[in-house]
């Protein structure tokens, strides 16, 4: 599990949750809301998936630090080794 | 605002199980065609079903499909069609003016049964329950969704009327519009019941869910054979308006909403009382100004059910039963049972019979239960009767709702 694989399993859930999103040129560090008009229903979306394919469980206090799809990587990465997830799961 | 204002319909969306315009549904009951096939459903396998397959994405994009409800996809599809029809710009218009009033007979139970299946594969651990099934299941959930895709800021919920629902949807937008408390009212009925298994469980235990061997041929009112009801999915909502702005914009009248009536049986939960669908049908009559002698084309609610069928027959042979003009048809045999659609669907059917003369059928007739005998069936071939003036929409509910609606031609006779 790479950063990259933790990368594109975020945005394979972000393409369940917005199946006519535009994924291609996605800012690492801008918040995923303003550029793919998500809202708290939608991060809640991603939560749910996070733990339904991987068991892996945000806890509220947390969600800041999704914001970014950069966030996501560094805050999942290491949640993904934890539970010995393996990249073709998501 | 005079609470007698005239109030007519001036656009039309639907969705059915045989057609998605008002054209193709038109076609389809002159040409006899039924829409009714056979649908795998959970833990019941096979049934006989009314599947609409209008597309989706047309007025919703899939995000919003998915957060949303099937009922909230048929209710956004019609209002768009309809809004379309109409020739209105909604942009232009004034939204706070506009309300959306649907009639349903449930809500909420596809995605509760949906959910509870969902979370069986976590051995029922409720952090695996959606966020999304609140705003999926209160009740006003298929009229909510039509306010956020038009950007309607006007009142919106839905009515509860059982079977009688589609035309107390009408009946609401109607009120509404002489109270002055809208301009435009999206008014009608909607129905995701096929999504449920439950409701045709339920069907099945009271032994009146249909089986036929031919689905086209299964929904049988009024026929010696006809064995229970198919669950149909649906949707048709009129743009209503007053008389004066519909006439003032150059708007396109489909007819006008002569008079309607709403009571209860207040005797069976489940068995129609036939003194009172008399009553109904006498007091819709009375309200829009007219006798049995007025009415053209008299629209049944008959459900292809032993009992149901029968007492209607027994109220219609009772209210009409001298008067030779009176057509009788049904569209529940061509579409079956589309629940809290079905009243407005089933006057969407007859509406063109305004400017073509026909009456079209009730199908699947093989053999006329004597005890369903009424005067002027049309049975299996549409009948080209010159001109129709008066529809008369029945719709009867369980817990004993029962729902009449007049629509007249518009303009009328003696009118320019």
């Amino acid at each position: 599990m790479s950063p990259k694989d933790v990368k594109d399993i975020v945005l394979n859930i972000i393409s369940t949750v917005s199946p006519d999103a535009d994924l291609s040129d996605v800012k690492e560090e801008e918040p995923l809301r303003d550029q793919l008009d998500m809202d708290s229903m939608d991060f809640l979306d991603i939560v749910m998936e996070l733990r339904k394919r991987f068991k892996i469980e945000v806890p509220k206090e947390d969600y800041p630090q999704l914001a970014t799809l950069a966030g996501c990587v560094s805050y999942l990465l290491p949640r993904f080794l934890a539970v010995g997830a393996d990249a073709t799961t998501g | 605002m005079a609470t007698d204002e005239r109030i007519v319909i001036t656009g039309v969306g639907l969705t059915s199980p045989i057609g998605d315009t008002l054209a193709e549904m038109r076609r389809n009951l002159l040409a006899g065609t039924s829409g009714v096939t056979e649908i795998e459903t959970r833990f019941m396998g096979r049934v006989l079903a009314g599947v609409c397959r209008f597309d989706e994405t047309r007025h919703q994009s899939r995000k919003d499909r998915r957060r949303g409800t099937r009922a909230g996809a048929v209710g956004i599809y019609c209002a768009n069609e309809a809004i379309q029809d109409a020739r209105l710009a909604l942009a232009e218009i004034d939204r706070s003016r506009v309300g959306v009033f649907l009639g349903i007979t449930e809500h909420g139970t596809v995605e509760t049964e949906n959910e509870i299946h969902a979370i069986r594969e976590y051995d029922y651990d409720t952090r695996y329950w959606s966020h999304h099934h609140n705003p999926r299941t209160v009740a006003n959930n298929p009229a909510g969704e039509v306010t956020i895709s038009l950007g309607i800021t006007g009142p919106h919920y839905t009515i509860g009327a059982a079977c009688a629902a589609g035309n107390a949807g009408l009946i609401q937008g109607a009120q509404m519009l002489r109270l002055g408390e809208v301009d435009l009212a999206l008014a009608g009925g909607v129905s995701e019941a096929i999504h449920s298994f439950g409701i045709f469980a339920s069907f099945a235990a009271q032994n009146a869910l249909a089986r036929h061997s031919d689905p086209a041929r299964a929904s049988r009112p009024f026929d010696r054979d006809r064995n229970g009801i198919v669950v149909s999915e649906g949707g048709c909502l009129y743009v209503l308006e007053r008389l004066a702005d519909a006439r003032g914009r150059g708007a396109r009248i489909y007819g006008e909403l002569l008079g309607w009536a709403m009571n209860s049986d207040a005797s069976d939960p489940v068995l129609p009382n036939t003194e009172r669908l008399c009553q109904c049908m006498q007091q819709a009559m009375e309200r829009a100004g007219i006798g049995p002698e007025g009415v053209d084309i008299l629209n049944t609610h008959a459900t292809s059910t032993e009992v149901g069928d029968e007492r209607e027959a027994v109220a219609i042979r009772q209210v009409f039963g001298d008067y030779p003009n009176v057509s009788v048809n049904n569209t529940k045999s061509y579409i079956g049972h589309a629940m809290g659609a079905a009243g407005a669907l089933e006057l969407a059917g007859n509406l063109p019979s305004f400017d073509d003369g026909f009456v079209h059928p009730t199908i699947n007739v093989d053999n006329l239960d004597p005890a369903c005998a009424v005067r002027n069936l049309v049975v299996g071939e549409p009948r080209q009767v010159g001109r129709v003036d008066c529809i008369l929409n029945n719709s009867f509910g369980m817990l004993g709702t029962n729902s009449a609606v007049v629509v007249g031609r518009y303009p009328g006779r003696g009118e320019a």
